[in-house]
């Protein structure tokens, strides 16, 4: 059985039961939720910065951090934090930054160990550097190697992106994916970003108001809100995986499970690459099989499985060969007939779907 | 001039900073990281050199270092001299009557470390010792300068402690601020004037330099 983390928690907003597997091979947990949920206060309880109120219960992998009032000093937890500023020392280099961790190692260790983590995290090129000239990513890029040089059973990053401008975030996702993926630490990632959640969660954990609404795999969650706060939190949004068929004039190609949609290229894919394909549920335009096909848009033959309300609107749950949710107004539904049962067409404009490269 | 009055002070004044930054280093750390009610005490008692009469310290401290107190007559029973009316006495003097001028502007500078910094090295495994050496101290320079420069100023001119503590003993215990009270009760207004000046350029060389460096980072407030 995989190791796994669970917490007990009634501190602050927080009123929190959770048991989250640790898993190498899909190790990155995203806690999401809207600023105010509790999910940095979540996150420092773990590393044992904050004390949460009892009762409390931190436990990882069977070893008891934080009962009631005793706890573990966070210095003994071996666990990897990367603050959303960073806060790497000022006053020392890039490479006393990273090696700071490393104590009671012999010298010539240090050093090796230093230089792996700074090319585990893409930056063997920055080695010698003083800290203060560092761009914002190159400072993320360091802060991650440092925060992995000692090997941490556990490696919480706290909005690891938002301290960056827009153009570099997006750049720097997925290289931040491919680190968090070949390095294996379990990790517990905050952010309110939902495509950071996309790009770079394997889990998603969602939090409202200091209490975890929902939790399963990303794509699930994404695509099947259980509750009206996490649609709420998460907008209904369909995500589909699938890979890149080919590349021509600005647009993609996407095989996904029963066909291929077609989206704008954000550029960064490779042909065969992994991809997301996202589609807000508001964006999704249910037909009749009798409408004609009017312009080359994504269309998909699908069957109703459930309609729930919500609201003035109708949330149209949908088999297209994959899993697919479509928001129609009553009066619509009404004049397509829709019910449970009934053969449709999904029609999708390319230019509302939102691809995600995914390592 | 009474040059050995002056050579005395700055001995005094050297030892005093020097035992000051060892000492108020580990105190102000312990006062900044402290969450025990009764900090405040501590605080309060460290502060009181500020506003005490130095009389009234010295009076305590005389009375704590004789002969008739265990402190000052254990001390003798080891080094076979006694703690009041030496350079000894005065040191400890000293350093109780400088105190504030070391600890707080520490606290102030350990204060403004981002606490961060302080998370980030507790969470790689350092104690609060080794973070209080290794990040909080060479981002404090500027507390450590001024606290070395008021311990080595305040020391110089400190008058009333020294008096009650050190007595007026020439070539031992007599500081040069008393050398210009015993000039002038001598009627030695000459003497008294150069002593003077001296200490007046000494003391206001000491504060330019502090700001100076302290002011290396430009103005606290933009200009609107």
């Amino acid at each position: 059985m995989a190791p796994t983390l669970s917490l007990r928690l009634r501190h602050q907003v927080l009123d929190v039961d959770l048991s989250l597997p640790l898993e190498a091979d899909a190790p990155v947990t995203v806690l999401f939720g809207p600023s105010g949920a509790g999910k940095t206060t979540l996150l420092r309880c773990v590393a044992g910065l904050d004390a949460p109120a009892p009762p409390a219960r931190v436990v990882l992998d069977g070893e008891v951090w934080n009962e009631g009032r005793r706890r573990v000093n966070a210095r003994r937890r071996g666990i990897g934090y990367l603050f959303q500023d960073h806060a790497l020392f000022p006053h020392m280099g890039v490479d006393a930054n990273v090696a700071y961790g490393l104590t009671g190692l012999p010298r010539a260790e240090r050093r090796a160990r230093t230089a792996q983590a700074l090319a585990d995290a893409g930056v063997a090129h920055l080695a010698g550097r003083a800290t203060r000239g560092l761009s914002g990513g190159e400072a993320q890029r360091v802060a991650l190697a440092r925060a992995l040089a000692v090997r941490p059973r556990l490696l919480l990053l706290d909005e690891p992106l938002s301290a960056l401008d827009a153009p570099t975030r997006t750049g720097l996702r997925a290289g931040l994916r491919a680190v968090l993926a070949s390095s294996g630490t379990p990790t517990l990632l905050v952010t309110h970003d939902r495509a950071e959640a996309l790009a770079l969660g394997d889990r998603l954990v969602v939090l409202v108001d200091g209490r975890v609404h929902q939790q399963g795999p990303v794509q699930e969650v994404f695509s099947r809100p259980a509750t009206p706060e996490v649609a709420r939190a998460v907008g209904t949004e369909n995500v589909l995986s699938g890979r890149v068929e080919s590349r021509a004039g600005g647009l993609v190609r996407v095989g996904v499970a029963a066909g291929a949609l077609v989206a704008p290229d954000p550029g960064g894919l490779v042909p065969g690459g992994r991809v997301l394909a996202c589609v807000r549920a508001e964006d999704v335009a249910l037909e009749t099989e009798a409408a004609r096909a009017a312009s080359p848009r994504n269309r998909v033959a699908a069957t109703v499985t459930a309609i729930v309300p919500e609201g003035p609107l109708e949330r149209v749950e949908l088999d297209a060969g994959f899993p697919l949710t479509a928001y129609v107004t009553r009066t619509s539904r009404h004049e397509l007939g829709l019910v449970p049962g009934s053969r449709v067409r999904a029609v999708v404009k390319a230019a509302a779907v939102h691809l995600i490269p995914r390592t | 001039m009474d040059w050995d009055a002056v050579a005395l002070s700055v001995r005094l004044a050297s030892a005093t900073t020097l035992v000051l930054l060892v000492g108020a280093v580990p105190l102000a750390a312990w006062l900044a990281f402290s969450r025990r009610r009764w900090t405040v005490l501590v605080e309060a008692v460290v502060a009181l050199p500020l506003v005490l009469p130095p009389t009234v310290l010295g009076f305590y401290l005389l009375v704590a270092l004789g002969e008739g107190s265990p402190v000052g007559r254990w001390w003798s029973e080891t080094t076979g001299s006694p703690l009041v009316f030496t350079f000894n006495g005065l040191l400890v003097a000293s350093v109780l009557h400088s105190l504030p001028f070391a600890v707080q502007p520490l606290m102030a500078s350990f204060a403004g470390v981002d606490r961060r910094l302080l998370e980030a090295s507790w969470i790689l495994g350092r104690s609060q010792a080794a973070t209080v050496l290794r990040v909080v101290l060479p981002l404090s320079r500027p507390g450590l300068v001024t606290a070395a420069v008021l311990s080595f100023a305040h020391t110089i001119g400190e008058f009333g402690v020294v008096l009650m503590v050190g007595g007026n003993i020439p070539g031992r215990t007599r500081t040069v601020a008393i050398s210009v009270y015993d000039s002038v009760q001598s009627f030695d207004y000459a003497t008294a004037a150069r002593t003077s000046v001296l200490l007046l350029l000494f003391s206001l060389v000491v504060l330019v330099a502090t700001y100076a460096l302290n002011r290396r980072g430009g103005p606290a407030w933009p200009r609107p």
